[in-house]
């Protein structure tokens, strides 16, 4: 037997989790790294402690197995994205802690390239804002005496952790398709960094890595494993899901969520608050494209509820609470704890509960805390479909709040399409490792990954269409009263 | 040991007691279990109810542990609990088994099934999670009757849903001991002709029982010679076993 192996660098933990031939998961290991928060609104890791864990984890999951090593045939890579990481070419030590993608320190950055933002949106299809890359290369170049010119003469390199892992695994310096095009550095159309972008970041080019495809054998590791994958969390979990064709439209539920839509050969600019990204690029074939839209708040408003509110002492039961009652009793509850994201974008809304009578349990609240979550996917949905002119037919969901039926079904209610759960939860790692084990030939196609995917439970719409209407019709209330709150 | 107080050792006993399944309790059920006649009951229970320790449910009059108690950090375990920790297990036991695979906990005399999985061959499949199954005919009832901690019986009569249902006492009680005797139980077209279940118990830290897994099929796959497939019991005992050592951590 042969398997492939995929590593999932993760923003609090590193995995590696072997696969044979059928998808089917053989071993799993897990190491956690340190989040080190120096100021208010900064988040860094230690990349040398984060490729440790990554050596870690690969050799855990392999003796773990019990598999002979010489039986891997594909390693990927899939990794948090947009999390900055600079080193030393000619001693591969890093030469700053890494700057974590929810890291704020780039801010005042981000509001200077104001008359830029056209340009950004239009060649690399993102909105200006802290998350991406490209502006905390330019806080590291600006801060740290001396970076600028190591970097201009190409001592210094710059990856996301993909690039990091893959250089510290064969010594190539390159990233893929998807990671770069959350730098705001890549020409979304021609793949390549793109002059002006890099320009008015005032990035250097000497320090960039070759941009390649998702898929291709990018070297190999010292035992003579092929490293042969890169994708973003997100994007692999989109090929993980096997949303290969156009339409196609995958949902993880985690703290937050990503919903993210195949739109095929052309990059779609969107005109309804959602992102253009790469979902992937295989080999030779040209990339396929995705609408992205991000979701601050769903699982991390059931954690509030516990936390916070001490309604319930576990996660799961915030289905046994929302069961006592047959609906919200006109209770909506919109999580702007930070501001609305897609499609709004709205920094000055915050958090409220509308509707509130006397009637009002905890049961209808905890109702409605499900209920936001399914109506703040219906607008990235609606936002999609607008954008992309097709019509969603089914939501691919994942991601521990897939075990909540409750949450499902309402889902499925409110989007009036079907939700399917797949078998392998575990999206991500499985993205990464189908998308290496096509570049190896361990798999023939994308026609055998779709035929691994199995359904393991689907919620169908029940819900009267009228209820819905008017349920919608009260949450874009509830979203209006939530606007223009904070002036800070 | 030193003085105690026996009223406090029998409230204890009566919340150790509501703590150890997912089920409310009457009060001759409490009563039966504690040894104790109805009326001491009463008086405890009404004590325990005032601090809030025990609810009373206002239909059925049955009594179930309070809210109050679970913010003290009891181990009740939630059935939605259970199918969150549970998911990844039952994926995998589907995925080796290629069949359907089922979780269930006993309500009202019956099995309440609170996860289920598809058989991965991408047919139409229904998901039937709030359906109640007949304990008596189904592998999953099996199993939770046989370790239930109350020893509660089936709900009788024992409807005959095919003929080779087990509708008498004492052919299901020597079912139940074999279930006890092996760790693991099966249905042979007890509920649906050409159908066999296999079922083994997740207990939770306490060795407590708590729910019951397993796979439901066609004869012709999941029997041989009139036998469930020892492979496939194995499958479905890993699982219950890795769910068990999840529950314990």
């Amino acid at each position: 037997m042969e398997y492939v192996a995929a590593i999932d660098q993760g923003t609090t933990s590193s995995r590696c989790m072997v696969f044979d031939e059928g998808g089917r998961i053989v071993s799993v290991a897990q190491r956690e790294h340190r989040q080190i928060f120096p100021r208010p609104g900064w988040v860094e890791h230690d990349a040398a402690e984060i490729w440790e864990a990554v050596q870690g984890v690969v050799a855990d999951a392999v003796t773990g197995s019990g598999i002979d090593p010489g039986s891997l045939v594909a390693l990927g890579i899939t990794n948090q994205r947009e999390t900055t990481i600079l080193w030393d070419r000619r001693t591969g030590e890093p030469v700053a802690n890494a700057i974590v993608w929810q890291d704020t320190r780039t801010d005042a950055l981000v509001t200077a390239l104001a008359p830029h933002e056209q340009l950004f949106r239009e060649r690399a299809g993102l909105p200006l804002a802290t998350y991406f890359a490209g502006p905390k290369i330019r806080w590291l170049l600006d801060e740290t005496p001396g970076l600028r010119e190591r970097a201009e003469r190409g001592d210094v390199l710059f990856g996301t952790v993909d690039s990091w892992l893959v250089w510290k695994l064969t010594g190539r310096h390159v990233t893929d398709v998807t990671n770069a095009s959350r730098t705001m550095l890549m020409n979304l159309r021609t793949l390549a960094w793109d002059p002006e972008l890099l320009d008015a970041l005032g990035v250097p080019a000497a320090m960039l890595p070759e941009i390649r495809p998702s898929a291709e054998v990018y070297g190999h590791t010292g035992d003579g494993v092929p490293v042969a994958a890169a994708l973003g969390d997100q994007q692999a979990a989109l090929f993980g899901q096997t949303c290969f064709s156009p339409g196609e439209t995958k949902s993880t539920y985690g703290s937050g969520s990503f919903l993210l839509m195949n739109t095929g050969a052309e990059p779609v600019t969107s005109k309804h608050g959602l992102l253009t990204t790469v979902g992937y690029q295989i080999g030779d074939a040209p990339a396929t494209y995705a609408l992205e839209g991000s979701i601050a708040v769903t699982g991390s408003l059931v954690q509030w509820l516990r936390d916070n509110l001490g309604l319930i002492s576990s996660a799961a039961e915030i289905e046994t609470l929302a069961r006592t009652v047959d609906d919200n009793g006109g209770c909506y509850f919109v999580p702007a704890f930070s501001g609305l994201f897609a499609p709004h974008w709205r920094a000055d809304a915050r958090g409220i509960i509308a509707g509130l009578t006397g009637f009002v349990t905890k049961g209808h609240i905890a109702r409605a805390v499900l209920e936001a979550t399914a109506w703040q996917t219906r607008e990235v949905v609606d936002a999609m479909n607008a954008d992309a002119g097709l019509a969603l037919t089914a939501l691919r969901a994942d991601g521990g709040m897939t075990a909540n039926n409750l949450l499902m079904q309402i889902l499925a209610d409110v989007l009036g399409v079907p939700v399917v759960r797949p078998m392998v939860a575990e999206t991500t790692c499985l993205g990464a490792a189908y998308a290496a084990g096509l570049a190896t030939g361990y798999w023939p196609g994308t026609d055998a990954l779709r035929a691994n995917w199995h359904k393991a439970a689907e919620w169908r719409p029940e819900i009267d269409p009228d209820v819905r209407d008017a349920e919608h019709r009260n949450w874009r209330k509830a979203i209006e009263r939530s606007l223009d709150w904070s002036t800070t | 040991m030193g003085d105690t107080i026996q009223s406090v050792e029998r409230a204890a006993g009566i919340l150790r007691l509501l703590a150890s399944g997912p089920r409310e309790l009457g009060v001759a059920e409490l009563a039966r279990a504690m040894e104790l006649p109805k009326g001491t009951l009463h008086g405890i229970l009404r004590t325990l109810v005032h601090v809030g320790f025990v609810e009373q449910d206002a239909t059925t009059g049955r009594y179930r542990l309070g809210g109050t108690l679970l913010h003290l950090g009891s181990s009740y375990l939630d059935v939605n609990e259970l199918r969150t920790r549970s998911l990844n297990w039952a994926d995998a036991l589907a995925g080796r088994s290629r069949e359907s695979v089922w979780i269930g906990t006993l309500h009202e005399g019956g099995v309440l099934v609170v996860h289920h999985v598809f058989r991965p061959d991408d047919s139409m499949q229904v998901l039937q999670v709030g359906t109640l199954l007949p304990a008596h005919a189904t592998a999953l009832g099996k199993v939770l009757l046989a370790y239930d901690p109350y020893g509660e019986s089936a709900g009788e009569p024992l409807t005959a849903h095919t003929p080779a249902t087990l509708v008498t006492a004492d052919a299901l009680a020597k079912e139940l001991e074999l279930v006890r005797g092996r760790g693991w139980a099966a249905d042979l077209e007890e509920l649906v002709e050409g159908e066999v279940s296999i079922a083994a118990p997740i207990r939770d830290r306490r060795a407590v029982t708590v729910g019951a897994i397993g796979v439901r099929g066609a004869v012709e796959r999941l029997a041989e010679d009139g036998e469930p497939r020892r492979d496939l019991v194995s499958y479905v005992r890993d699982a219950a076993r890795a769910i068990t050592r999840d529950l314990s951590r």
